[in-house]
C-alpha cells in the first residue's frame, strides 16, 4: 500500500530545476521523510507541535475532492494540508535521486 | 485498568502554595484545571466529575472557554474543577488556546489560579500527546495524568505499563475511559488524597520542541507503550466520505433527506402537539368562567406560545442530524471538503467548523470562531454566521412554506417541493454569507493567508446516550424559550391588545395599542407585501426569530380566526404570495436576535462590528424583500 516517493516522469522540469522537493509532491499512499520546514516561525512552531518534525515519515493519504487540501499522516494521526502550505515541507531528498524512479 | 499508579495519597506533602493574586473562593479546597490537547476527552471525564454537561463532539475545538463546576472530594471539601479549551502547546496561538493559557497561568480575573493540574491525554496517540507533559509538568503543579480513550486503546491492540510511566513522570497516572466511565473512580481517588508536586526525569528544555518530542517518546518507549494499530474503519469510513466522487454524492443526499424528513416525518408529531395544544384550550375555555383572565390564557398564552411549540419535532430532527455530524467526526472532513470553496470568498476550511454550526444557532457559532487563528478571518466569520439559517428560522419557514406551497413531488417521491423550497432558502443563507465574506475579505479585513492545519479526528460512533441527551437539552432550550420570552412577548401583546379599553370593552384589535404599533411600522414595510401585523411580527421578532411565530398566533388568537383553519389559513388570507416570499427573504437575510448582538459585541469588544452588522443585515432584509415582493408579484399576479 506505501510507496516511496519517486521521482516521476510526468515532471521533468522539477527535476531540471532541482526546485526542493516538498510534501505537495506526493501522491495518495506515498511517504517520504521531512526534511525542514520553510515557514514563518509560528506556524512552523505549531506544525512541529502537531508531529512535522524534521527526520518524520509522512504519508500522504486522501483528499478533498481536487486534491485540495490533502491529509497527511504523521506520528500516529491525520492532519490535513492546503497545497500552498504542504509545498514549504520540504522533504529528504534521496541520495540518488535520478536512480530513485526504480521501485 | 482501573489501577492508578504511582504519586499517591500516601506522601503527605504540604498543600500547594496558593499563588499571590488569585482568589480561592470560601470554601474550596482546590482549583483543578483540566489541560490536554484537542479532543482527547477533557469535558467527557469534565462531565462525568461534575455530572454538568458541557458540550462534547468528535473534533478538535469544542470547547473554547473555561466552563467551571463543582464536585465534593472524598475528605468532604469542595473542589472547583475547570474544563479548559485543548492546546497543543502552552504557546497560544488562538482565542481559545489563549483561554487556557491566561487561566493555567492565573492571568484571568474570572477563574482562580488552579493549583492542581488533570492532564489529560489521548492514550491512543500518547508519544506525541507526552510532548505535552513536558511542558504541564514543568508548572511545577500536582498533577495526575490521565490517560484517556482505554477502550480504544485496547481494542485496537495498544498496551501502556501505568506503573512505569508515573515512575518516570514522578506523579501518578491512571488509564481510563472517559465515555464508559471504567476507571474514572481513581481519578476522584486521587483528588481526595494529598497530591504531590511532580519530580519529572530530566524534563527537556520546553521551548525545544524537537528535543521535547524525543523526551516523549523515549519516555514512551520506557513505559513500554505499544502503539494501538491504526484506526481501521476510519481508513474504510473515509475512503468512501472522501471519495472524489462518492462523497459529495453521499453528502448531498444525506442533507436532502433531512429536509425532506423534516416535511414528512415530523408533521404527525407536530399535529399531534397541535390537537393537543388545542383540545388543552377548548377545555380552558369551557371550564374556566367567563373573564379577562381566561381570555389572556386562551388567546394570548394558548395561542402564542401554542404556535411555536408546534415547530418542536422539526427543531428536534435538524439538531438530531447535526449530532451525528458532529459525534461522528465526520465534521472536520466536511470542513476539509469546504476548504477550497472558503479560500474562493478569502477564508479557510477552519471557518467552516463555525458556520456549519450555526445552523443549529448562531451564539455558539460566534463562541466557536475562537478557533480560528488569524483574527480578521475570525472576524469575518463572525460577521457572516448570522446569515447561515439557524434552527429559530425554520418554524418560521416552515409555517409560511407549509401555508403558500403545495406539496408535490420534485425529484420522484424523495424531494417536494417544500423540501426543495427550504433547501432553497438554506442556500440562500449560504450565498448571502459567502458573499459578505468576500466583500469583507476583500476590503476591511483583508489579510495575509494563514494556513489551514486542521487535525482529522478518528470516527467514532455517536452513542445513543450522547444523543440522546443532545436532544434532551435542546429540547429543553427550545421550551425554555417558549415560557419565558415567548410567554412573555404574547402576555404583552394580549394586554397592548386590550388597551385603550373602549366604553368599558376591548378596542378593535386594530385600534388598540398594537394596532397602533403595526401602523407606525406599516409604511416602512408595505412596498415588502407585508400588513401591519405582520409589521408587529418583525417587531417582536427582533427578541428572537420565532417570536414572529407567536405573535401571529396571538393576534389571529384574539382576532379568532385562529380558529376558522388554524395560523396557516390565517396567513393565506392576510399575506399575497409576494408578500409570503418576501417574508422568508426578510427572515433569510435579517438581524433579528439579540443574543447574537450580545454575543459579537462581545467577541468583537465593541459595539462597532455588531452596529455595522445589524444595519447591513436589516438593508439586505428590505432590499431583498422589496425585490422578492416585486418579482413575484409581477410572475404571480
Ligand atoms: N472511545 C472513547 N471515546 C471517547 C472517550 N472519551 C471521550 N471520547 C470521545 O472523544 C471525543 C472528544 O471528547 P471531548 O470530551 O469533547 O474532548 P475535549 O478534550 O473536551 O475536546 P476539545 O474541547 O475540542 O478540546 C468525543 O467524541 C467523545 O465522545 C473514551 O474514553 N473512549
Ligand atoms: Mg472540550
Amino acid at each position: 500500500m506505501r510507496r516511496r516517493f519517486r521521482y516521476r516522469k510526468g515532471s521533468p522540469a522539477k527535476d531540471q530545476q532541482k526546485e526542493p522537493l516538498s510534501l505537495r509532491d506526493l501522491r495518495q499512499g506515498e511517504e517520504a521523510v521531512l526534511e525542514k520546514i520553510d515557514l514563518p516561525d509560528d506556524v512552523c512552531r505549531r506544525l512541529m507541535e502537531m508531529g512535522f518534525l524534521p527526520g518524520t515519515r509522512v504519508v500522504a493519504a486522501r483528499a478533498a475532492p481536487g486534491g485540495d487540501p490533502r491529509v497527511f499522516r504523521v506520528d500516529g494521526i491525520e492532519v490535513a494540508l492546503r497545497r500552498e502550505t504542504a509545498a514549504h515541507l520540504l522533504l529528504r531528498v534521496p541520495h540518488t535521486p535520478n536512480a530513485a524512479g526504480a521501485p | 485498568m482501573s489501577a492508578i499508579a504511582g504519586g499517591g495519597p500516601a506522601s503527605a506533602t504540604p498543600g500547594p502554595p496558593v499563588p499571590p493574586g488569585s482568589a480561592r473562593p470560601a470554601g474550596i479546597s482546590r482549583v483543578i484545571a483540566v489541560v490536554g490537547p484537542p479532543n482527547s476527552g477533557k469535558s467527557t471525564l469534565f462531565n462525568r466529575l461534575t455530572g454538568l454537561r458541557q458540550k462534547v463532539a468528535n473534533f478538535p475545538g469544542v470547547t473554547v472557554e473555561q466552563k467551571l463546576g463543582r464536585i465534593r472530594l472524598s475528605d468532604g471539601t469542595a473542589a472547583l474543577v475547570v474544563d479548559l479549551p485543548g492546546v497543543y502547546s502552552l504557546s497560544p496561538r488562538s482565542e481559545d488556546e489563549q483561554v487556557t493559557h491566561d487561566v493555567l497561568m492565573g492571568l484571568t480575573s474570572e477563574v482562580p489560579r488552579p493549583d492542581t493540574v488533570l492532564l489529560i491525554l489521548d492514550s491512543t496517540n500518547l508519544a506525541r500527546h507526552l510532548s505535552l507533559a513536558a511542558s504541564v509538568l514543568s508548572l511545577g503543579l500536582p498533577t495526575l495524568v490521565v490517560l484517556n480513550m482505554a477502550d480504544e486503546l485496547k481494542t485496537r491492540g495498544g498496551d501502556v505499563d501505568v506503573a512505569a510511566l508515573a515512575a518516570r513522570l514522578g506523579v501518578p497516572v491512571a488509564l481510563i475511559s472517559a465515555a464508559s466511565g471504567e476507571g474514572w473512580e481513581a481519578v476522584l481517588q486521587f483528588l481526595g488524597g494529598s497530591i504531590a508536586v511532580p519530580r519529572p526525569i530530566d524534563l527537556p528544555v520546553i521551548s525545544d520542541i524537537p528535543k521535547c518530542h524525543q523526551w516523549a517518546a523515549r519516555l514512551g518507549k520506557e513505559a513500554g507503550y505499544s502503539p494501538p494499530a491504526p484506526p481501521l474503519w476510519t481508513r474504510r469510513l473515509d475512503a468512501v466520505f472522501l471519495h472524489p466522487v462518492a462523497g459529495p454524492a453521499i453528502f448531498g443526499l444525506v442533507v436532502v433527506a433531512v429536509f425532506q424528513a423534516i416535511f414528512s416525518a415530523a408533521p404527525p408529531l407536530m399535529d399531534l402537539i397541535d390537537r393537543g395544544v388545542a383540545a388543552s384550550g377548548e377545555w380552558l375555555a369551557a371550564t374556566l368562567p367567563a373573564s379577562l383572565f381566561r381570555d389572556l390564557l386562551v388567546q394570548g398564552v394558548w395561542s402564542g406560545v401554542g404556535s411555536v411549540l408546534v415547530f418542536l419535532p422539526q427543531i428536534l430532527l435538524l439538531f438530531l442530524f447535526l449530532g451525528l455530524l458532529e459525534d461522528s467526526g465526520y465534521l472536520a472532513r466536511a470542513a476539509l471538503i469546504a476548504d477550497r470553496t472558503m479560500a474562493k470568498v478569502g477564508l479557510q476550511g477552519k471557518s467552516f467548523i463555525p458556520l456549519l454550526s450555526a445552523y443549529a444557532c448562531a451564539v455558539p457559532a460566534v463562541l466557536a470562531t475562537r478557533t480560528i487563528e488569524n483574527k480578521r478571518d475570525r472576524f469575518a466569520t463572525i460577521l457572516i454566521a448570522p446569515f447561515m439559517t439557524c434552527s429559530a428560522r425554520l418554524p418560521v419557514y416552515t409555517l409560511i412554506i407549509a401555508a403558500f406551497l403545495p406539496e408535490r413531488p420534485v425529484l420522484g417521491p424523495l424531494v417536494g417541493t417544500r423540501a426543495a423550497a427550504l433547501l432553497g432558502l438554506y442556500a440562500l443563507g449560504f450565498l448571502a454569507a459567502v458573499t459578505t465574506a468576500r466583500l469583507l475579505k476583500s476590503s476591511v479585513l483583508r489579510s495575509e493567508k494563514t494556513p489551514f492545519l486542521l487535525e482529522m479526528p478518528p470516527y467514532r460512533m455517536p452513542t445513543l446516550r450522547q444523543v440522546g441527551l443532545r436532544l434532551l437539552d435542546r429540547a429543553k432550550v427550545f421550551l425554555g424559550r417558549a415560557g419565558t420570552v415567548i410567554l412573555g412577548v404574547s402576555v404583552a401583546l394580549w394586554v397592548l391588545a386590550h388597551v385603550p379599553p373602549k366604553a368599558g370593552h376591548a378596542p378593535k384589535i386594530a385600534d388598540s395599542l398594537v394596532g397602533t404599533i403595526g401602523r407606525a411600522v406599516a409604511p416602512t414595510i408595505e412596498p415588502l407585501g407585508f400588513n401591519w401585523k405582520i409589521g408587529v411580527g418583525l417587531v417582536t421578532s427582533l427578541a428572537a426569530r420565532e417570536v414572529i411565530v407567536g405573535t401571529l398566533g396571538t393576534i389571529y388568537g384574539i382576532e379568532g380566526d385562529a380558529d376558522a383553519g388554524g395560523l396557516q389559513a390565517a396567513l393565506r388570507r392576510d399575506l399575497t404570495p409576494g408578500g409570503a416570499v418576501a417574508l422568508l427573504v426578510f427572515f433569510a437575510f435579517a438581524m433579528q436576535c439579540m443574543s447574537t448582538i450580545a454575543v459579537v459585541r462581545r467577541e468583537t469588544g465593541g459595539w462597532r462590528w455588531p452596529a455595522l452588522q445589524f444595519a447591513y443585515m436589516g438593508v439586505l432584509a428590505w432590499i431583498g424583500a422589496f425585490v422578492a415582493n416585486r418579482v413575484v408579484t409581477a410572475l404571480v399576479g
